[in-house]
């Protein structure tokens, strides 16, 4: 047991002694995983969205994300093509998306999108559901 | 949207058994009442005698497209079609070696598929009841070969259940059946069914249960020849010395709950999947290319539509050539417009306020496919499995086999990945080869040692990213419904929509057949009204 536990030290340590001392990785994002597992299918990795016979809007430096309370709408409500979330994403999930795309991309809002403004002013998620079955 | 981690409750055990039972029961009273029949399609419309010289504008060469050009040229229109991609079909669509796809983003795949195979991006199977759109098969030469749904040698692989491991279909299917007849029969005994049924009747099911569920004299779903009938052999029945077959151990019900194969059954028995189902031979996109025939010289491609007009008494479309850049216009005195909402919701239309707000008002669902070709088919070699689904709780949800060809050599393609839900989100948003790599990485838990050894290349679409859509299917619920849809459909002025998203059967060809056939229609009346 008392060898196992050395293993497990050993591991852990290895990396550091492998490197020179380097400065901790900050900690990713909250909303960078929200935003990788949901909004780049169409937004993009880079936030630059795309153009076909329509458009998938630029979320990178984007003016309409001044406001909090438009990517608050969009997000929980949807827009044309685009779903709502509510339902499928926590309003912290929501919150720590938008903070995130609001900080990033471009974009250098300082103000923070807060669960409890998302619950105030996102659009409730409609009765029907997404799919009729 | 259910996006809930889908754990087995008591309520879906219940009511599966319930579609199991009582399903026969309940088709033959629905079939008495005139339900359950197939797609409303009375025959083609036989529409005549249009006004000479009428121009008809028709937006988009997807089927609803085509087939309302074709309808109203029958019926002497004169007719344009413009169309975004360089090719007839839409969402009907095939890839195939030497194709070029590239998305939304910028990533380009050349397809590298031997000759003969492909990946249906969108649609991959016709239901038997699709009526219409078997008729304009049959009607323009498009011809089609069995899709094998259903395979019980197909495996079902669960992280909850069997430590990961796949299983086949075959004997969780009979140890479901053998497992739920076994506890019926018990709450019979039990007098657990005295307060709904009849003695007589209560009678009548216990030895119903036997047999439908392979029990036992003792009404015990064990291991013997019977149960082994259904769920397969531990040494299969032979001939000479060795000839006789060895029954086989079936799983503890535990497990099989576990699995949540349930789904799979019941998935089945619905009406969209159930036997015969069909598809074209040589890939979907046979049927785009079929249809494109009928209405040879109307289509006019790489035009995208940036405005619609209907003032002065008549339709203006302007549009871009997406090659040259060259705006140009077309005039009609109609306009079928298939564009999907998606795209729609981003023109200018001019029309009824109510119209465009249904236009704006329904978003499109998401889902990822990814086309895997391999050396050969180890899986009707090795396994016997002539195509149908394997399915997972993995990401990539399934794997299905190819219909066609079946029995011969050299390199197949497998659909490797058909995503639904958040599992969509997260596929679209990776590269073409990291969608690839792992739709080969958890489809291989159904297949190792030959998953990945045997894998050539793949192609994928991403429906998020598809440049002429920007999403699979448009999403109504009862409230869009409610709110949108008979505005949606109706003729506004000078201009009908059609396509999937005009039906309710949302997301199949066969809605955007009688969609087309509807709108076309009543766009008819209207101009011999005026």
């Amino acid at each position: 047991m008392r060898f196992v536990l050395f293993a497990v030290a050993a591991l852990i340590a290895s990396p550091a002694l492998a490197q020179k001392p380097a400065k901790a990785l900050p900690a990713p994002h909250p909303g960078a995983e929200v935003y990788q597992n949901i909004c780049q299918a169409c937004h993009m990795a880079n936030a630059l969205g795309g153009e076909g016979a329509g458009k998938i809007p630029a979320l990178a430096k984007n003016g309409t994300l001044e406001a909090a309370g438009y990517p608050i709408m969009v997000v929980t409500g949807g827009k044309n093509a685009m779903p709502w979330f509510r339902g499928a994403l926590t309003d912290q999930q929501i919150s720590d998306v938008i903070n995130y795309v609001r900080s990033n991309f471009g974009n250098k809002y300082k103000d923070k999108v807060t669960p409890a403004m998302v619950a105030e002013m996102g659009v409730p998620a409609p009765k029907g559901g997404m799919r009729e079955q | 949207m259910n996006w809930a981690e889908q754990g087995p409750t008591r309520r879906e055990v219940l009511r599966a058994i319930g579609m199991m039972a009582g399903t026969a029961v309940l088709y033959q009273a629905m079939e008495v009442l005139g339900h359950a029949k197939e797609t409303q399609f009375a025959g083609p419309p036989n529409l005549q005698g249009a006004r000479p010289g009428t121009k008809v504008v028709v937006l988009g060469a997807g089927l609803a497209g085509m087939l309302a050009a074709y309808e109203l040229a029958k019926a002497g229109y004169d007719v344009q079609i413009l169309e975004y991609n360089n090719r007839p079909g839409g969402r009907n669509w095939s890839l195939y070696g030497g194709d070029t796809y590239t998305e939304l983003g910028g990533a380009t795949q050349k397809v590298g598929f031997s000759e003969g195979n492909y990946l249906n991006p969108g649609p991959w199977r016709i239901p038997y009841h699709h009526r219409a759109l078997l008729h304009y098969c049959k009607k323009f030469g498009v011809a089609l070969e069995p899709f094998i749904q259903m395979n019980q040698q197909a495996l079902v692989q669960s992280s909850k259940a069997f430590g990961g491991k796949p299983m086949r279909y075959r004997e969780l299917h009979a140890d479901w059946d053998g497992n739920v007849a076994e506890l019926l029969a018990k709450a019979i005994d039990n007098r657990g069914l005295d307060s709904v049924m009849t003695k007589e009747d209560a009678d009548r099911l216990r030895i119903a249960l036997r047999e439908w569920g392979a029990l036992d004299q003792n009404f015990k779903y064990s291991k013997n020849y019977r149960s082994s009938r259904r769920r397969g052999f531990e040494r299969a029945q032979g001939g000479g010395v060795l000839g006789e077959p060895i029954p086989s151990d079936p799983h503890a019900f535990k497990d099989i709950l576990d699995s949540g194969i349930w789904r799979t059954v019941a998935q089945h028995m619905n009406i969209d999947h159930q036997h015969a189902m069909f598809q074209p031979v040589g890939g979907m996109g046979m049927i785009g290319r079929g249809f494109a025939k009928q209405v040879e010289g109307k289509i006019r491609y790489n035009q995208k539509v940036t405005s619609i007009s209907q003032q002065g008494g008549k339709v203006t479309v302007m549009h871009t050539d997406t090659g040259s850049g060259v705006t140009s216009t077309t005039e009609a005195d109609y306009c079928v417009c298939t564009i999907p909402l998606s795209v729609l919701s981003q023109i200018d239309v001019d029309c009824s306020p109510g119209l465009d707000a249904a236009i704006h008002a329904v978003p499109y669902s998401n889902s990822v496919k990814v086309g895997l070709e391999f050396k050969r088919r180890f899986w009707e070699e090795e396994e016997a499995i002539y195509g149908g689904i394997s399915f997972t709780d993995r990401e990539i949800s399934m794997i299905s086999y190819p219909s066609g060809k079946l029995h011969s050599d050299g390199p197949a393609v497998i659909l490797g990945a058909y995503t639904f839900g958040p599992a969509s989100y997260k596929f679209a948003g990776m590269t073409p080869e990291e969608r690839i790599q792992r739709a080969l990485e958890q489809g291989s838990v159904f297949h190792p040692g030959r998953y990945k050894e045997e894998f050539i290349g793949g192609a994928t679409v991403a429906w998020s990213r598809v440049p002429f859509t920007l999403g699979c299917c448009a999403q109504w619920n009862e409230d869009t419904r409610k709110e949108h849809y008979q505005t949606l459909v109706a003729v506004d002025n000078r201009l009908v929509l059609a396509g999937e998203h005009a039906s309710y059967i949302g997301c199949w060809m066969e809605g955007a057949i009688l969609s087309s056939l509807d709108a076309v229609t009543r766009l008819h009346s209207r101009a011999l009204e005026a």
